[in-house]
C-alpha cells in the first residue's frame, strides 16, 4: 500500500480521501461536506486534543485542582507525583472499561436466569452442549440435569461473580496453570467484578494509594475481572443463549443498506436486543406489515460490536464500524438506528434531525437527549422488538433523497474458538493440534490478534488493514474481533479467497488446508475473551512452551480510542501477551522537559514484561508495529527452539496444479485425461 | 483438505450414505430386521462401528440407526466461491463413508456376497469360514474368492510382529497400478520392508488384486497381503482391522472413538497407498482413513495436503508415477514405498540380503508346492540338520561361505540332496547359552527369501528350493549369505564373526551329525536344568508396551512370555543385545511366596511395569494376582468354577467353549493389560512346564482344552500325563469335538474320570 497513514493535521480540515481509506466512507464523507454537516471525522480536525491531559499529565480528581503537571519535580496540591497522577488516570480508564464489559456479563447472566426460569419472552437455551460444557467446568452437575436446571445453577454461580468478595473468579480456571499461579503470587487474581471496580475507584480518590506500581497493579487486577470474569461471562452466555458462532457467509459496509427496503440499524453491544430484532424482522407479520407501508421488507444491518454479534450468527450484514454510525445516518436510508451500550455517539441525535431517521435508544441506562427511548426488558423482548420495526416502518414515509454507497464485500465470521477446535480435526479428532505444529513447523510464523476500535483521529481502517495485509504476506496468521474485523471484511480478507492470493505461501498451505480466510472473525470486543481461550488451548495442546507468554503471538489495537480497549490491553498483557497500541499513549509524559513522566510508560513496557511475560506499548506508525510484531514473533520462536521463519520451504500443497490441468485438458479424452493423471513424461 | 478433495470427499460420502440406506432398506425387507449380521471370527461385532459408536451390532434391525448417524455427520459440498472451512466437515463425511461402507459389507455377508467370489484364485492362508451361519449355510472352500475380514485369529498372530516391530506397519492398497509390472514391484518393496499390505478396490474394473493375481504372485495371510475385495468399499476391512488393534491391544472399549482414532495416529503405523485415478468414492474413504491417521500416497497427480496435525506428518502427497525418478519399475516403485514409509514415519529395519530373490518376512508363510519345486533338502528322501556353534574369534573369518560336495546343477529336477548347514558365530557379548536362541532364528531367516521354504528345525529340518528361485540364480551358497547378514542385522550386539559352511557330500554330512546331535543333547539337559530355582533373575518383557501401555509380562525359565515367542534364553539374548531395550533383568530378592510365586523384585517390577496398575503378580497362579496380558496370547485360560477346573483355548480354535464364549470373545477380557482373577492369557507352551497354574494344583486342573493343542504337542503332553502319574490324564481332558457346554462338560469329565473332580475346591 503506498498511501501513508495521516493523523489530524491542527487547523486543517482533512479530505475524505486522507480521512479514510474505506471508499464508502469517502463517499460519506464528501456527501456530509456537501451538505455543511458536521461528523467525528470533522471534529477531530476541529478539535485538538488538550496536550497535557492527552499525555497523563493533568489530575482532576478533586477540587484543590486541577493540577497540570508540567514541570520536572513538580507535584499537584496533594504533592501527588506526576507517575502517582498518571497510574490513577490509567487505573480508572481500567476500571471504566472493566466495569463496561462486565456490566453487558451482568446483564447478560440475568437474561440467563430469565430464560432459566421461562420469565424471558421468546428466547431460549440455543446451545444446549456449551452450557453443559461450561457447566461442567466450574463442577455444576450435568448429566440426567434438565438444560433449564444447569442455566439456572450456572447463571446463579454468574451472578455471584460480580459481587463476589473473597477467593477467586469461577472462570479463572480456565487460565494455564502457570498463569494461574503467577496471579495468585503476585496477589493480582480477581475477587469479585464489582469489589475490583470499587477498589479502583477507592484506591485512585485523593489522598489514596500513591504508589504508581502498586496502583498499576490494581490495574491489572480490574482488567483480570474483566477478561476471566465479566468479559468471558458474557461470551458464555451469549453462545449458549444464541449459539455459538460457526462460519456463516455475511457482508458488510454501507451498501448493505437496501434502497427499496426499511433499513433499520443495531448499532451498540449487547446482543440481547439484536436477536430479537433479528426473529421480530423475520416475523410475517412485520414483514406484511411494511409491505403495506409501500417498503420491500425490512433490512436489518448492524454497527459496531452488535454488527458483530447477529452477522457471525446469522450473518446479518454489517453496515460498518464504529466511525460509520454517522455515515450510515448521511445515506439518508436509515429509518431507525436502534441503539443500546457503549460507543454511541450523542452527535447522533442531531445529524439524524437534519434526516429522517430515528434514533431509538433502548437500554435503562441509556438515553440520549433527542431520542426516541423505547424500554427494552426481556420479559416482553419479542414484543418490545416488533415495536421497534413498527416504529422504523411508519418512519419509512418519511424518507427523502436517499445516497447508498454501492460498496460492500462479502465476508466469512463466526470463528468461535469451539469452531476453531472443531473445523482443526472435525468431531473426532478436534484438537488444536494442526495449528500448534503449522506453527512449529514455520508454515504459520505467528499469530496476531488485531482488534479494537477506530479512533477519528488516525485514518479510518488504514493502521488496521495496513498491519493485516502486511502481516499476511509474512505468513502470520491473524484473529480479529470489533471493529477491526469489519475494517478487513471491507477489504475482503475473511474470505477463503484471501488465502490462496494474499498470504505466504506457508499460511497458504494452511488456509487451502482448512478452508479458512487468513484472518478469523472472531467476534465481538466482549469475545476478545476467546482469544485467551484459544492461547490457553495451545498451550494445552503442546509445543509452544506452558504459558501464554512463550507462545510466538501479538495483540493489536492499532486504531484504538476507548477505555474498554484499556482494559482489554491490559489483561491481555497480564495473561503474557505483547500489547501493541495505535495512536496516543495516554500516559506517555513527556519525557523531554519532565523526566519523572515516563516512569509509567517504562513501567507497563519493561516493567510488566518482566513479571508477566507481556507488555504493554503505544506507537504511532504501523510499519513500526509491523516490526515489531515481527520481531518479536521470531525471538519467541527462537525461544521454543523452533526453526527460524523461512518461507521458501513451503507451498506444495493446494488445487493449482489440478486447477491447471483441468483449464488444460478442456477437449481431451477420457484416456488423455487417464493418462495425464501419471504425471509428466520426462522428456529426455 | 483442498477444496478439490473436500468436494469430492463430501460427495462421495453422501453418496455411499445413500447407497448403504437402499441397500439396507432392501435387506430389510428382503431378510427381516432378525436376521443375524457379522464378519467371521471376530468379538468385536462390526469393528469400526463398535469402536466409533459403542453399538454391538448383530442383527441387520440394529443398523438403521447407524446410517442416521452416518447421515448426521455428512455435510453440503463446499461453495465454488466464498466458501466456508471444510476440513472438520471433510473428516467427519470421511467417517460417515466409513460406517456407510461397513454397513455394506455387513449386508454382503447376509447376502453371501463376502468374501467377494473370485474363481480360480486361491487364498495363500486367510479366514476361514467354520460357521454354519456364515455364507449362506456353507463352508466355503479356500479357494474361489478373496478374503474379505480379517479375522481375529489372525489380528492377534500378527499382533507380536506389529509390536515388536518386525511387522513395521501396513499398507492399505487401493485401486490399480499403472500396469502389472509396477504393481508386482510395488508389493514386493513393500513385503521386503515386512510391511502387510491390504488390497482392495480398482480403477476401470481392474484392480490391484487382478494385477497381482495374473502375474502369479501368491496372495493370503502367509505373504502379507490381504486381497479384501475389488471395490473401494472392502477397504473397511483395513480400518476394521485397525480399531481392533487398539481394542485388542490398546485395552481400548468400544464408543471411545478419539481414544481409537488417536491410538492409531500414535502406534499403528499404517497408510493409504491409492494406484490410479481416484474417485469420489476414493477420496470419502481416504477422508475417513485420515481420522486415523493414517496418511494418504497417490501415484497420480492429485491436490498435495502438507500441513500436519491430524497425521503426525503430511496428510496427502501426490506421486505421480511417470515423475518418479527411476530407470524402471522396480526403482519407481522403490522411491515411491520409500515415501510412503517417509511419510507415515514407519520405522523400517531391513537387512540388505544379498540374494537374487526379493527378501523379507512376508515371504516366510510362502509355500513351495512339488509341482513349483527345483530342490528340496531333507523331508522323506534325504536328510537336512542345521547347527550354530561358537567359536573364538580369531578362528573364524567373516562371511567366509564354504560349500562342500555337490551343488545345485548336480540335483535332477524336482529330486532331493543331503545338506547341513553349520553356521559358526564368534563374539565378545556371544555366550554357549545363547546357541540355540541364535540358531532357533534360521527358520525365519532363510524362509524370507521368496521362493525358499523352511520347514522344521535342527536334524528335521526341511527346505524346498522353488524353480522361480533357481531360476533367478539361488544356488546353495545363497544360504550362507542369507545368515550371514541377518545374523549381522539382528543380532549384531553379540555376533562380530559368522562363518557358514554348507555341506551336501553324504559322508560329511553324517559325521557332522553326530556332533550337532551331542549338542543337542547337551541343550536339552541344560534346558531341563534350567528351573526358575536355579536362577537369580528373571526378565521383563515390555515389547508390545507400545500396543498395550500398561501391561508387562515377567518371563522366567519355566513360563514363557505368552506370545509364546520369548522365553528367558531369548529375553537374556534379548538383554545382551540392547541393554537398554524391552528386556530387562529382573532381580528376584527375597522370596515371599515360593507356591503362589511372589518375590520383592517380581512385585516391585510389576508395579513399575504397570505404571502403578497392577500392585502384584504371582507367578504360578491364575486364582490370585494372575499375571496381565496383552493380546498376542497363544491360548486363553479360563476358570470353570462348575467343574473345579480350567480350560485352555487355542487362538487358532473358533468354535464355542464351556465358557460360553468363543476365543475371539474370551480374548477382550484377558486384553489390555487388565488382572482378572481366573482368566489369563499365556504361551502354549507354558501347558508344559513343571510351573503350570502348580499354584492352584497344575495341569491336573485342566478340565478343557482345544483339540489343536492335543494334536499340535501331542509328545509334550505325553510327557507331562507321565509327570503328574496318570498315562491317560491328556485323554481324560475334554475338547471342543466332544463338549462345548459346561451342562455336557460335567458329566463327560465323571465319565472319563477327570481328576480335578475330587481335588480341593480351586475357589
Amino acid at each position: 500500500m503506498a498511501e501513508e497513514a495521516t493523523t489530524t493535521p491542527r487547523n486543517k480540515r482533512r479530505t475524505p480521501e486522507e480521512a479514510s481509506i474505506d471508499p464508502a466512507a469517502q463517499e460519506m464523507l464528501t456527501l456530509a461536506d456537501l451538505m455543511g454537516l458536521g461528523t467525528a471525522f470533522s471534529r477531530a480536525d476541529d478539535l485538538a486534543p488538550c496536550t497535557i491531559g492527552a499525555v497523563g499529565m493533568c489530575c482532576s480528581l478533586c477540587a484543590m485542582g486541577p493540577c497540570r503537571l508540567t514541570k520536572d519535580g513538580g507535584t499537584g496540591i496533594c504533592g501527588a507525583t506526576i507517575d502517582t497522577v498518571q497510574a490513577r488516570n490509567f487505573v480508572r480508564s481500567v476500571a471504566a472499561g472493566s466495569a463496561a464489559h462486565s456490566d453487558h456479563g451482568r446483564d447478560m447472566a440475568f437474561t440467563l436466569k430469565a430464560v432459566a426460569n421461562g420469565e424471558a419472552q421468546g428466547y431460549a437455551i440455543r446451545d444446549i452442549a456449551k452450557l453443559r460444557n461450561v457447566a461442567a467446568k466450574y463442577g455444576i452437575p450435568i448429566e440426567g440435569h434438565a438444560p433449564e436446571e444447569i442455566a439456572n445453577e450456572l447463571a446463579d454461580l454468574y451472578i455471584t461473580q460480580f459481587g463476589q468478595q473473597r477467593g477467586s473468579l469461577v472462570p479463572v480456571v480456565r487460565a494455564p496453570e502457570r498463569r494461574k499461579k503467577l496471579w495468585d503470587e503476585l496477589g493480582v487474581t480477581p475477587r469479585g467484578v464489582d469489589r475490583e471496580v470499587v477498589e479502583a475507584l477507592h484506591r485512585t480518590h485523593m489522598g489514596d494509594d500513591q504508589d504508581a506500581s502498586h496502583l498499576m497493579q490494581h490495574a491489572v487486577r480490574t482488567a483480570l475481572a474483566d477478561g476471566w470474569g465479566g468479559s468471558m461471562i458474557a461470551t458464555d452466555v451469549s453462545d449458549i443463549l444464541f449459539g455459538t458462532p460457526a462460519p456463516v457467509l455475511g457482508e458488510a459496509n454501507l451498501g448493505v443498506l437496501k434502497a427499496d427496503m426499511v433499513n433499520v440499524v443495531v448499532h451498540g453491544h449487547e446482543p440481547t436486543l439484536s436477536q430479537m430484532m433479528v426473529a421480530a424482522s423475520q416475523d410475517p407479520e412485520i414483514i406484511a406489515y411494511a409491505k403495506a407501508a409501500g417498503a420491500e421488507g425490512i433490512a436489518l444491518s448492524g454497527i459496531c460490536c452488535t454488527a458483530n454479534e447477529i452477522l457471525m450468527r446469522q450473518g446479518i450484514p454489517a453496515a460498518g464500524n464504529f466511525l460509520q454510525q454517522e455515515l450510515a445516518i448521511l445515506t439518508g436510508a436509515v429509518e431507525a438506528m436502534v441503539v443500546d451500550v457503549q460507543c454511541i455517539m450523542q452527535a447522533l441525535v442531531a445529524l439524524a434531525e437534519r434526516f429522517h431517521t430515528k434514533i431509538i435508544t433502548t437500554s435503562p441506562k441509556v438515553r440520549i437527549k433527542g431520542a426516541t427511548h423505547i424500554e427494552f426488558d426481556e420479559a416482553h423482548a419479542l414484543t418490545i422488538a416488533k415495536d421497534v420495526l413498527k416504529t422504523a416502518v411508519d418512519n419509512y414515509q418519511n424518507r427523502a433523497k436517499i445516497q447508498i454507497p454501492d460498496f460492500k464485500s462479502s465476508l466469512i465470521p463466526g470463528f468461535s474458538h469451539e469452531y476453531i477446535n472443531y473445523m482443526l480435526g472435525g468431531s473426532y479428532r478436534a484438537s488444536f493440534r494442526p495449528l500448534n505444529d503449522a506453527i512449529i513447523s514455520g508454515r504459520i510464523r505467528g499469530v496476531a490478534a488485531i482488534v479494537g476500535c477506530t479512533n477519528p483521529r488516525i485514518r479510518h481502517d488504514f493502521n488496521h488493514t495496513t498491519i493485516t495485509e502486511e502481516l499476511l504476506k509474512q505468513d502470520v496468521l491473524v484473529v480479529e474481533t470489533g471493529c477491526s474485523a469489519i475494517a478487513s471484511a471491507k477489504m475482503s480478507f475473511l474470505l477463503g479467497e484471501a488465502g490462496l492470493d494474499r498470504v505466504g505461501p506457508g499460511l497458504r498451505e494452511v488456509c487451502e488446508t482448512v478452508g479458512i480466510p487468513p484472518v478469523l472473525h472472531m467476534g465481538s470486543c466482549v469475545d476478545n475473551t476467546r482469544i485467551l481461550t484459544v492461547l490457553t488451548q495451545m498451550v494445552e495442546e503442546g509445543g509452544l512452551g506452558d504459558d501464554i507468554d512463550a507462545i510466538p503471538a501479538v495483540g493489536l489495537a492499532p486504531e484504538w480510542m476507548s477505555e474498554k480497549a484499556l482494559s482489554i490491553a491490559t489483561y491481555c498483557v497480564a495473561s503474557g501477551v505483547y500489547v501493541m497500541m495505535g495512536g496516543y499513549n495516554p500516559v506517555e509524559g513527556r519525557g523531554d522537559k519532565v523526566p519523572d513522566s515516563v516512569l509509567v510508560s517504562e513501567l507497563i513496557g519493561d516493567g510488566w514484561e518482566e513479571t508477566y511475560g507481556g507488555r504493554l506499548e503505544f506507537l504511532d506508525d504501523p510499519q513500526e508495529m509491523i516490526r515489531r510484531t515481527l520481531a518479536h514473533i521470531d525471538a519467541k520462536r527462537a525461544a521454543l527452539g523452533l526453526s527460524a521463519y523461512d518461507p521458501t520451504q513451503f507451498g506444495r500443497s493446494g488445487d493449482a496444479r489440478l486447477d491447471a490441468m483441468e483449464e488444460e485438458m478442456g477437449e481431451a479424452t477420457l484416456d488423455e485425461r487417464r493418462a495425464a493423471l501419471y504425471g509428466q513424461v520426462p522428456t529426455s | 483438505m483442498s477444496r478439490y478433495i473436500a468436494t469430492r470427499a463430501i460427495r462421495g460420502a453422501n453418496a455411499l450414505v445413500g447407497e448403504a440406506e437402499a441397500m439396507l432398506e432392501q435387506a430389510l425387507s428382503e431378510k427381516g430386521p432378525d436376521t443375524p449380521v457379522a464378519f467371521p471370527n471376530t468379538a468385536y461385532h462390526l469393528p469400526v462401528i463398535f469402536g466409533m459408536t459403542g453399538k454391538e451390532i448383530a442383527h441387520l434391525g440394529e443398523l438403521p440407526e447407524i446410517l442416521v448417524q452416518a447421515r448426521s455427520l455428512l455435510h453440503p459440498t463446499p461453495s465454488r466461491e466464498h466458501w466456508t472451512p471444510y476440513l472438520g466437515e471433510t473428516l467427519d463425511s470421511g467417517m460417515a463413508t466409513l460406517l456407510a461402507a461397513e454397513t455394506i459389507e455387513a449386508i454382503r455377508y447376509v447376502y453371501g456376497l463376502q468374501p467377494e467370489s473370485m474363481p480360480g484364485f486361491e487364498l495363500a492362508g486367510g479366514t476361514s469360514f467354520t460357521s454354519p451361519d456364515m455364507n449362506g449355510g456353507g463352508n466355503q472352500p479356500p479357494n474361489g474368492h478373496l478374503n474379505g475380514a480379517i479375522d481375529d485369529i489372525q489380528l492377534r498372530s500378527w499382533g507380536i510382529q506389529l509390536v515388536d516391530g518386525r511387522m513395521p506397519g501396513f499398507a492399505a492398497i487401493v485401486g490399480c497400478a499403472s500396469s502389472n509390472e509396477a504393481a508386482v514391484q510395488i508389493v514386493r518393496e513393500l513385503q521386503r520392508r515386512n510391511i502387510l499390505c491390504f488390497l482392495s478396490g480398482n480403477v476401470n474394473g481392474h484392480s490391484i488384486i487382478d494385477q497381482l493375481h495374473e502375474e502369479g504372485v501368491e496372495l493370503g495371510y502367509d505373504t502379507y497381503t490381504v486381497p479384501f475385495g475389488t471395490d473401494t468399499i472392502s477397504a473397511i476391512y483395513a480400518l476394521g482391522f485397525a480399531t481392533r488393534s487398539a481394542l485388542t491391544f490398546g485395552g481400548l472399549k468400544g464408543g471411545q472413538p478419539r481414544e481409537i482414532l488417536n491410538y492409531n495416529k500414535d502406534r499403528v503405523f499404517a497408510f493409504v497407498l491409492a494406484l490410479g485415478e481416484v474417485d469420489d468414492l476414493k477420496y470419502s474413504a481416504a477422508a475417513g482413513a485420515i481420522n486415523f491417521g493414517f496418511p494418504v500416497i497417490a501415484d497420480t497427480v492429485i491436490p498435495q495436503i502438507l500441513p500436519t496435525g491430524i497425521t503426525t506428518y503430511e496428510h496427502v502427497v501426490s506421486m505421480p508415477w511417470n515423475e518418479i525418478d527411476g530407470a524402471n519399475d522396480t526403482e519407481k516403485a522403490e522411491r515411491l514405498v520409500q515415501k510412503c514409509i517417509e511419510v507415515r514415519g514407519v520405522k523400517v529395519r531391513v537387512a540388505n540380503v544379498p540374494v537374487p530373490v526379493p527378501y523379507g518376512s512376508a515371504f516366510e508363510g510362502e509355500v513351495v508346492r512339488k509341482a513349483d519345486m527345483r530342490a528340496e533338502f531333507g523331508g522323506r528322501d534325504s536328510r537336512c540338520f542345521e547347527y550354530l556353534k561358537m567359536a573364538k574369534l580369531d578362528e573364524l573369518t567373516d562371511g567366509k561361505i564354504e560349500v562342500i560336495g555337490r551343488g545345485l546343477s548336480d540335483v535332477p529336477d524336482q529330486g532331493s540332496m543331503d545338506m547341513a548347514i553349520l553356521i559358526e558365530v564368534a563374539g565378545r557379548q556371544m555366550e554357549q547359552d545363547f546357541e540355540p536362541v541364535l540358531e532357533r532364528q534360521i527358520h525365519y531367516f532363510v524362509n524370507g527369501a521368496s521362493g525358499i521354504q523352511h520347514i522344521g528345525q535342527r536334524d528335521i529340518t526341511w527346505i524346498r528350493l522353488s524353480t522361480k528361485a533357481a531360476e533367478a540364480g539361488f544356488d546353495m551358497e545363497h544360504f550362507g549369505k542369507i545368515l550371514h547378514a541377518r545374523f549381522h542385522s539382528d543380532f549384531g550386539a553379540i555376533v562380530d564373526k559368522v562363518q557358514v559352511t554348507i555341506i551336501t557330500e553324504p559322508e560329511e554330512v553324517e559325521a557332522r551329525l553326530e556332533e550337532a546331535r551331542a549338542a543337542y543333547d547337551f541343550r536339552n539337559k541344560r534346558l531341563a536344568d534350567l528351573t526358575d530355582t536355579a536362577v537369580d533373575e528373571f526378565y521383563s518383557c515390555t515389547l508390545c508396551q507400545s500396543f498395550a501401555p500398561n501391561h508387562v509380562c515377567i518371563v522366567s525359565p519355566e513360563r514363557l512370555g505368552l506370545c509364546g515367542a520369548y522365553n528367558w534364553l531369548d529375553c537374556k539374548a534379548s538383554f545382551s543385545i540392547n541393554p537398554t531395550g524391552p528386556n530387562q533383568p529382573i532381580k528376584l530378592g527375597r522370596i515371599i511366596d515360593p507356591v503362589r510365586g511372589y518375590w520383592e523384585g517380581t512385585n516391585a517390577y510389576a508395579r513399575i511395569g504397570s505404571h502403578g496398575v497392577v500392585e502384584e503378580v504371582a507367578m504360578y497362579s491364575i486364582m490370585e494376582n494372575p499375571m496381565t496380558a496383552c493380546g498376542c496370547f497363544e491360548c486363553i485360560m479360563m476358570l470353570i468354577p462348575e467343574a473345579n477346573g480350567v480350560m485352555v483355548v487355542s487362538r487358532e480354535d473358533t468354535s464355542m467353549t464351556p465358557a460360553g464364549m468363543t476365543f475371539s470373545t474370551l480374548a477382550g477380557m484377558a486384553g489390555g493389560g487388565i488382572q482378572t482373577p481366573g482368566v489369563m492369557g499365556v504361551g502354549k507352551y507354558y501347558l508344559i512346564s513343571p510351573k503350570f497354574i502348580s499354584a492352584d494344583g497344575g495341569f491336573k486342573r485342566v478340565v478343557w482344552m482345544s483339540s489343536v493343542l492335543k494334536d499340535g504337542m501331542a509328545e509334550e503332553l505325553k510327557m507331562v500325563a507321565e509327570r503328574e502319574g496318570d498315562a491317560e490324564l491328556i485323554d481324560r481332558v475334554a475338547d471342543e469335538r466332544s463338549v462345548t457346554t459346561v451342562e455336557e462338560l460335567l458329566p463327560w469329565l465323571e465319565e472319563n474320570g477327570h481328576p480335578a473332580l475330587t481335588m480341593d475346591p480351586i475357589i
